[in-house]
């Protein structure tokens, strides 16, 4: 009994956080979806509506979450292009002493301000920036750029997971395949893919997820783009409601995603 | 007597005293039946406080970038520090970007004070963020320019809600280097943008369709527009396209100040509308740039400082307000700025004794060519009654749609 009242001691105040923080914050959101604005003031006026639902079926807005799902699509793909053979060199073929120093040195970029490297960025991009000095073109501002920028921001939460898998990964099972006549190609694909997949998706929840939901980068590099997070930000002043449905949109994608991810095993992982 | 007034006759009035912009002595003849009005708008009964009381110790201001300089950006631009160590108020200050966004900073009911432009004032008066103010109480009220006290955008009903600030244009900022020759015309952001295509910004709110609508008043007046805050259905459809037209040749929209400063250094635009102190930032940064005011004249802003209904500062917000439109004060904010400024002392005291006849702060005439920020109703502002005027949900629908196509 009283072992129970402890336990409930323990565990009561932070779930109590995350229903009335989190899961309150949600319906919330969900909630003010349902009303509407006043026309002249741009209060919100309590009256239920499902008119901001409908809008978000317009084709504008579902160009936007249709390019927002691109944006965050091409960014994981890419960071699973750069972070698996990364990874493959840091826990495989690196000696141990540099491993630490390759593993701190993904590290560290977390450490500075998401601002200064997306600034960083920006100056990059523009007209007469490094780009354009080194390679003699740069993308300008705008998709591209975006997503080079959302790319370097978040390669390290990629980098981490997989990094984890191959360390995990026995030598033993690549001696198994090799001596049961794989070749190299053969052993990547049905040995190493297979124990990477978790990981590779563990880690895209995030760069999938912090993607589908940025808005300061997008103003930043992004020019003109108008994309979820950014359209959002325009709803708050205007129009809160619509923005509170714009932004149940994105997380009922996110729990999509997450669905979809579990059935891979991943979340274990995480 | 006169709140009960205030609060039976509201709509109408204060949409007649709009209508009727500049004829304020006619404000009771408006007054026949509350449901004859379009905008909706009711006025909150509130009243101005009757006295100061003992300064509280601080005070929360929303004002536009560079209207309150404490000396963090420039440690010669410092006009708070002084008004701190006298009052004994210590003066937080949050700025923003456009006027959308001070009303949603405001409606949090956190900031005592706000500097805001005509197309805030009466949304917030409506929504009773802000209250009646009690001009006695400010020591300066009666060194204002007459033409800016008692306007539509900062009094109703006979009422003063806020005190002014001062006034200016909205400005086109070209690169000296990249756009050759130098432009005199807005068509340089609109029909003629494809010369620096890719490199146009424009102010990214929905009140910058009147930048665009001011534009086809000289361009297109066929169209019959008189007033770029009162548009009939095709005349912002009209302008929509125009928008929609620039933006193939936008490079980006810009709210914050400071962005668009770096854009024109970095040449990653170099022609948009622009404000007179961004103008100066970028050529203390020596960025080659100049602001110009096109033949079609411009957009401009007539600020006012308002007092919030919530506010727990309301004697340190009056001395604050009253210490900005002082003499020296209100001089000092107006050369940064770039803007006329409200206090007609204030034009001895600038170092620039130009400075008051460069800004035109006593020609009427000049600024009756400045359309100042305002409110869209369904009450065409330009007096027509045959039609129905787009109101600013229309505009913000539009907008939306424009920055999203």
């Amino acid at each position: 009994m009283r072992r129970r009242r402890g336990l409930a001691a323990l565990l009561g105040p932070p779930l109590l956080w995350l229903v009335v923080a989190y899961l309150g914050a949600l319906a919330v959101i969900f909630a003010t979806a349902f009303w509407t604005t006043d026309p002249f003031t741009n209060e919100v006026v309590r009256s239920f509506t499902l008119e901001n639902f409908k809008e978000l079926f317009s084709t504008t807005y579902l160009g936007i979450i249709g390019r927002t799902l691109l944006i965050a699509a091409l960014v994981t793909l890419l960071c699973i292009a750069i972070a698996v053979p990364f990874a493959f060199f840091m826990a495989r073929v690196a000696p141990r002493r540099l491993r630490g120093l390759l593993l701190a040195a993904v590290l560290v970029p977390l450490w500075a301000s998401y601002l200064v490297k997306a600034y960083a960025w920006r100056t990059m991009v523009q007209p007469d920036g490094v780009l354009d000095s080194t390679f003699g073109a740069t993308p300008g501002y705008g998709f591209s750029a975006l997503v080079l920028t959302l790319t370097y921001l978040w390669l390290p939460y990629m980098v981490l997971p997989v990094y984890a898998a191959f360390e995990r990964l026995p030598e033993t099972h690549l001696e198994a395949s090799a001596d049961l006549g794989a070749r190299p190609l053969a052993t990547f694909r049905r040995v190493v893919v297979p124990s990477l997949l978790p990981a590779i998706a563990a880690g895209s929840v995030f760069t999938f997820s912090l993607s589908l939901g940025d808005y300061i980068a997008v103003q930043i590099v992004g020019g003109k783009l108008q994309v979820l997070g950014t359209a959002v930000l325009q709803n708050i002043t205007l129009d809160l409601p619509f923005a509170a449905a714009l932004g149940t949109a994105s997380v009922l994608i996110m729990v999509l995603y997450l669905l979809a991810v579990r059935r891979t095993g991943a979340l274990e992982n995480l | 007597m006169r709140s009960s007034k205030i609060k039976g006759l509201g709509a109408a009035a204060a949409v007649a005293m709009l209508a009727l912009a500049g004829c304020g002595s006619s404000a009771d003849s408006g007054s026949t039946g509350a449901s004859a009005a379009p905008g909706g708008m009711q006025v909150p009964n509130l009243k101005a406080i009757d006295k100061l009381g003992t300064p509280e110790g601080e005070v929360n201001v929303l004002a536009w970038p560079g209207y309150v300089e404490d000396g963090s950006n420039d440690p010669k631009v410092d006009w708070v520090s002084d008004f701190e160590k006298s009052s004994g108020c210590k003066v937080n200050v949050k700025t923003f970007g456009t006027s959308d966004e001070a009303v949603q900073l405001m409606r949090t009911g956190q900031y005592d004070t706000i500097s805001a432009s005509g197309d805030a004032t009466l949304r917030l008066i409506a929504a009773g963020d802000v209250e009646p103010v009690n001009t006695s109480l400010i020591t300066n009220y009666p060194d204002i320019f007459d033409s800016l006290k008692m306007k539509p955008w900062n009094s109703v009903n006979g009422v003063a809600y806020g005190i002014p600030h001062g006034r200016g244009a909205n400005l086109l900022m070209y690169r000296t280097d990249l756009v050759k020759p130098a432009p005199d015309s807005w068509a340089a952001v609109f029909d003629k943008a494809g010369a620096q295509a890719g490199k146009v910004t424009a102010y990214d709110s929905p009140i910058y369709i009147a930048d665009a609508a001011l534009y086809l008043m000289s361009a297109k007046p066929e169209l019959g527009i008189k007033d770029p805050y009162a548009l009939d259905e095709t005349q912002l459809a009209a302008a929509v396209d125009l928008l929609k037209a620039q933006k193939a040749n936008i490079s980006e929209y810009w709210s914050d100040y400071l962005k668009e400063v770096q854009a024109f250094k970095s040449g990653s635009s170099t022609i948009g509308t622009t404000w007179q102190v961004i103008a100066n930032v970028a050529q203390g940064e020596k960025a080659p740039v100049e602001a110009v005011l096109p033949k079609e004249g411009a957009t401009g802003w007539s600020d006012t400082w308002m007092v919030g209904a919530k506010s727990q500062h309301k004697t340190c917000a009056y001395k604050f307000i009253d210490h900005i439109v002082s003499p020296k004060v209100n001089a000092q904010i107006a050369e940064y700025f770039g803007e006329a400024p409200a206090n007609k002392k204030a034009c001895a005291e600038t170092a620039d004794k130009n400075h008051c006849t460069i800004f035109h702060a006593e020609d009427e005439a000049y600024f009756s060519k400045v359309r100042y920020w305002n409110t869209p109703i369904s009450t065409c502002l330009d007096g027509r009654t045959d039609v129905k005027c787009t109101d600013y949900a229309t505009w913000t629908k539009a907008w939306t749609e424009i920055r999203n196509s």
